[in-house]
């Protein structure tokens, strides 16, 4: 149920030329793009969140033979927002592969486009739940957090108030409802203090952010930064809905 | 029959004659004629209408070789096996087959088997056959997935299809197909016996029930059962008024319920459970005389469905108001009388409904149609006139799917090792895969095998291996098990369960029954809704329950889509198009509708039954263009997204559509009575547009979802895999879909969910049949305001939605919401 009347937060958004939407977090200034990537203009840093390279093999061994190019088709993406922000470095937040085994699956091409990148910018892998042994052959910078222009860059959100934390690890998804209809969509969500953003993995599924996963993160009712075709849609939590 | 009785045995052994005359019945011709095919080693396909001892025709000549067999000293394996679309029919059946057994004392075993069928009863069949088992195509399919099959299926004598005419030309009709050729080759001396109600080209049906192999005689003999007297077919007209618009009939409910009164019990039909549930509804507010009106849908509880049906077969009610799941041949004692709200859609359709009244062959069937609308009025009378002269729908044969091939394969499989070879000749013996090449055979082998991707890297984990001896097996025990899981071809679609919300913290209380995902997408909290008979409020959706709390005396919000999921058959639209055209009938029609065909031939058109007419007229600030193909809602919802896109490249700035059964309407901008109608209709809209439409479509992202669910991709489970957390993450196959199609654009199961689609979800066979036949034919006129014709789908305008369309607009719309938010 809703909680008691509080007075409705205004979030300040902007649109960006890229498409997404500019807005602050804890006094940074980010672009949530419409790829699903984050923008942290200080530091010209590029954040990407839940790759999950080579679920589509994970499956495969298990007996259902998914097709197998979804870690080529999420390298196409990030290489593409490379070319596109030229970023100082990418930070993985973590569950870049969706197992421990992955990157023993990893097809030779797709190994090398992944080192191509690393000459590109700098490659710094967040440890998440699914690939906590890190990178073994990759190369790239490891860690498990790290703070950048006063913001904490984690895998998964920590409990109670972190101002100014950036996490993945919940795959946030909006079921947005007009009078047209529903649809559902992977997105960014913040109020202003923390923000999570959606997975960026081809086959990484998502989680409806009305979920209780996400209760008890945000202060006040969070905006959501939906991802549509081109762009980033800033949608007000009233018109989220759960499944 | 005396004439026989000379040189052979009679075709009925005396104590089956004893029994027939102890009844007070004789054998009819058709019985006696299934007996001697049976005595003949023949395949046959018996088409009777219902009433007419169709089922018993199909099994005497198995009860009759049963009775006549010598004992055995070893266990016997199944003589008949006995398929029919719907587990309540074979239960049914099952029932209805235990009467002559027990009162002739005959020595035989019959069973049914269905998913329902208890765990020590399954145990037991497979230990100690029955001789006689009554089954689904599903639990088929099971079957012939398991270790031993052969051997369970050696002795099968005969296979008797029911309802065939119900099955044959869709996905479970090609597994059925496929299973047959299977049974076929464990037990070579196998009959095949099918029955089915009146078709109109029943050589569709023999070439799918019959083995095809080349040493075959490839014929099934046809037997026709008696034709039955004609059913009466009356026309409800209230008060004389025939609605412009709508599909509820509400204008006519109290002469409906005054035709309740009058009949012993009466069946009410709707296309649709909201039809369903508003009708109900409706009946009960008139219901003064308390008669016992039950209503009977696919979405009600299975508990509150089999009330209504023992209630119904124990001759409690006067009325169930029903949706197709009572259209096949499950025996409903007294019914007198068919009422039809709605329209028709079908020939073929309306004569099993109207078959549901009156199971005595010699009395004819009472039917009442109910139009909502005036098209519907023009429907339903081309649709009595159909009936009257014994005219149907055609069925088109239909080419053997190729994820359910994939499926069988792997069924196969999990079975026994086969060889390539000796597969690939059993499986074009099946009639919808007797043109299957050998190409298409290796591909769909080497989907079950690694999923058949261009990038070679799932070869160690393949699903069935080649082993030394040359031959193909599961590859361990385990995956023959999942697949075993997922066996069939029936997709119901994501259903959640519809609860009274309990306490404060919304807890899922009694279970009401179930509803289909897309139906809760329409209603926000608060709504109201029927359902169950009851006006409801929607609560809350969590999880994969729908909450609600009864809303007494509060009028439930209307879902719009009031429209048929059945589309307008090819055959009665051409009959409602030759109606119209053809004044000299118009007679037949009451006197509104009469007048608004004289108007609209005064004041626009009337064509010729092969011509297109289409209409352009300013409407308030908006152009619009509307026409009257007749081809159905899918044909017609393809057309109008082919067409926008075109008005939008000749500049005229297309702003939305309507479609309903009749007629399309598109509405623009800018003025559209100078373009070029013949080149806006052109064939080639079939090419590019089509193509690159329905890539991007949600219609092939539900088709891709059905494939990989059938082809075995994905299991039936998946999506909803679950987090360590037990949170629910939804994986959907649209990403696989989007992957697929970017990196493999001319992959096996991309091509099933194109076939899929362009047949099942948009019609475009009927739409590319429209265009060819309207080439040239185009009739416009330019009107000033609105033409009579043009109302009722004008009408439309605002009411439905289009689902799945249009993502981006439903986000920009609610940003602008929150823009609306934040400057307020």
């Amino acid at each position: 149920m809703s909680a008691l009347a509080q007075p409705r937060h205004v979030y300040a958004w902007g649109p960006s030329p890229c498409g997404g939407l500019r807005t602050t977090l804890s006094g940074a200034s980010v672009t949530l793009r419409p790829s699903g990537a984050l923008w942290i203009e200080a530091e010209a840093m590029l954040v990407v969140a839940d790759l999950h390279l080579e679920k589509g093999s994970a499956y495969a061994a298990r007996g259902q033979m998914l097709p197998p190019y979804d870690t080529r088709d999420t390298l196409r993406r990030l290489t593409a927002e490379i070319v596109a922000t030229r970023p100082a470095a990418v930070v993985l937040l973590g569950d870049t592969f969706h197992d421990r085994a992955s990157e023993d699956r990893l097809a030779a091409d797709d190994a090398e486009q992944l080192r191509a990148l690393a000459g590109l910018t700098r490659l710094i892998w967040v440890i998440g739940n699914h690939d906590a042994d890190g990178p073994r052959a990759l190369p790239g910078d490891v860690a498990d957090e790290l703070t950048v222009a006063g913001l904490r860059l984690r895998h998964e959100p920590h409990g109670g108030p972190q101002p100014g934390e950036v996490a993945g690890h919940l795959h946030p998804c909006a079921k947005v409802t007009a009078s047209r209809g529903t649809v559902r969509r992977r997105c960014f969500v913040t109020d202003g203090e923390r923000l999570v953003v959606p997975a960026f993995g081809a086959y990484a599924g998502g989680l409806n952010i009305r979920d209780r996963a996400f209760s008890g993160l945000f202060a006040r009712d969070p905006l959501c930064g939906a991802l549509g075709t081109g762009r980033v849609h800033a949608v007000g939590w009233r018109s989220v809905v759960g499944d | 029959m005396a004439e026989d009785a000379g040189a052979a045995p009679p075709l009925l052994p005396p104590r089956f004659a004893d029994w027939f005359a102890a009844r007070g019945w004789s054998a009819r011709e058709h019985q006696l004629e299934m007996i001697a095919k049976g005595r003949a080693g023949r395949d046959a396909l018996l088409i009777a209408p219902t009433g007419g001892g169709k089922t018993l025709a199909g099994f005497l000549p198995s009860l009759i070789e049963l009775a006549e067999r010598a004992p055995a000293n070893t266990p016997r394996g199944i003589h008949t096996l006995y398929i029919s679309p719907l587990k309540a029919l074979a239960v049914d059946v099952e029932r209805n087959l235990m009467a002559p057994i027990l009162q002739m004392g005959l020595p035989i075993v019959a069973e049914s088997r269905t998913g329902d069928t208890g765990q020590a009863r399954r145990q037991r069949q497979r230990i100690k056959p029955p001789d006689i088992l009554l089954t689904t195509p599903e639990q088929l399919a099971l079957f012939c997935a398991w270790e031993g099959a052969r051997l369970y299926f050696e002795d099968l004598a005969c296979v008797i299809v029911d309802e065939i005419h119900a099955i044959h030309a869709s996905k479970r009709g090609d597994l059925l197909a496929l299973d047959l050729a299977r049974l076929q080759t464990f037990a070579p001396g196998m009959r095949r016996v099918g029955l089915s109600a009146t078709v109109d080209d029943p050589d569709v049906i023999r070439r799918w029930l019959g083995c095809t192999a080349p040493e075959a005689e490839n014929q099934v003999d046809l037997v026709r059962g008696p034709g039955g007297a004609a059913p009466i077919v009356d026309m409800l007209l209230a008060e004389g008024r025939v609605p412009w618009a709508g599909h509820t009939a509400q204008h006519a409910m109290p002469e409906v319920y005054e035709a309740i009164k009058q009949a012993r019990t009466a069946l009410v039909f709707v296309n649709t459970r909201f039809q369903a549930e508003f009708a109900f509804q409706e009946l009960w507010k008139l219901n003064d005389d308390d008669l016992p009106i039950a209503l009977h849908h696919g979405s009600l509880a299975a508990e509150q469905r089999r009330k209504v049906e023992a209630a119904m077969a124990r001759g409690e009610l006067r009325a169930v108001v029903c949706t197709s799941t009572l259209d096949l041949g499950i025996d409903w004692g007294d019914v007198d009388l068919v009422i039809q709200l709605a329209s028709p859609k079908g020939a073929s359709r309306m004569v099993q409904r109207i078959g549901r009244a009156n199971h005595r062959l010699d009395e004819p069937s009472r039917a009442l149609f109910v139009p909502a609308n005036r098209f519907e009025m023009l429907e339903c009378q081309a649709a009595r006139e159909a009936i009257a002269e014994n005219r149907f729908d055609g069925d088109a044969a239909r080419t053997g799917a190729l994820d359910v091939l994939a499926q069988h394969v792997m069924g196969c499989a999990c079975s026994e090792p086969f060889d390539l070879l000796k597969l690939y000749d059993e499986l074009v013996t099946a009639g919808p895969y007797r043109d299957l090449t050998w190409e298409d055979f290796e591909q769909v082998v080497d989907f079950v095998s690694t999923g058949g991707y261009a990038l070679k890297t799932y070869d160690r984990f393949r699903r069935i291996v080649k082993g030394q001896d040359g031959l193909w097996r599961v590859r361990d025990p385990a995956t023959a098990q999942r697949h075993r899981m997922n066996v069939g071809a029936i997709l119901s679609p994501a259903v959640l369960a519809v609860r009274i919300a309990m306490g404060k913290r919304l807890t899922g209380g009694r279970k009401i029954g179930e509803v289909e995902e897309g139906y809760v997408e329409m209603l926000e909290p608060g709504d109201t809704f029927i359902f169950a008979g009851q006006v409801w409020s929607l609560v809350a959706v969590t999880g994969l329950d729908v909450l609600v709390r009864p809303a007494m005396g509060k009028d439930p919000k209307m879902p719009s889509w009031g429209g048929s999921k059945f589309a307008l058959s090819t055959f009665l639209a051409k009959r409602v198009r030759e109606l119209m055209f053809d004044e000299t009938h118009w007679n037949v029609l009451p006197s509104d509708v009469r007048e608004w065909l004289e108007i609209q031939k005064d004041r626009s058109l009337i064509v010729k039954e092969e011509e297109l007419l289409l209409e352009t007229f300013p409407r308030g600030k908006r152009n619009f263009i509307v026409c009257y193909p007749f081809e159905g809602r899918l044909a017609h919802t393809t057309l109008a997204m082919l067409l926008t896109r075109r008005l939008e490249r000749m500049g005229a700035a297309p702003l939305g559509f309507v479609c309903n059964d009749y007629a399309v309407a598109v509405w623009a901008l800018n003025p559209l009575d100078g373009l070029d109608f013949d080149e806006l209709f052109a064939q080639d809209m079939l090419g590019d547009d089509l193509e690159s439409w329905l890539s991007e479509s949600f219609m092939m992202k539900r088709a891709f979802k059905g494939c990989a669910i059938i082809s075995g991709l994905i299991e039936r489970r998946f999506p909803g895999e679950q987090q360590k957390s037990g949170r629910q993450v939804t994986f959907s196959t649209d990403l696989i879909y989007d992957v697929l199609r970017r990196h493999q654009p001319d992959h096996l199961l991309l091509r099933c969910a194109r076939e899929d689609a362009a047949t099942g979800l948009v019609d475009v066979a009927r739409l590319g049949q429209l265009l060819a036949r309207i080439k040239g034919k185009i009739r416009h006129v330019a009107l000033d305001h609105l033409s009579p014709f043009s109302v009722p789908i004008l009408l439309e305008i605002g009411k439905e939605r289009t689902p799945g369309a249009a993502g981006e607009m439903i986000l920009a719309e609610a940003e602008s919401d929150l823009i609306a938010e934040a400057i307020a």
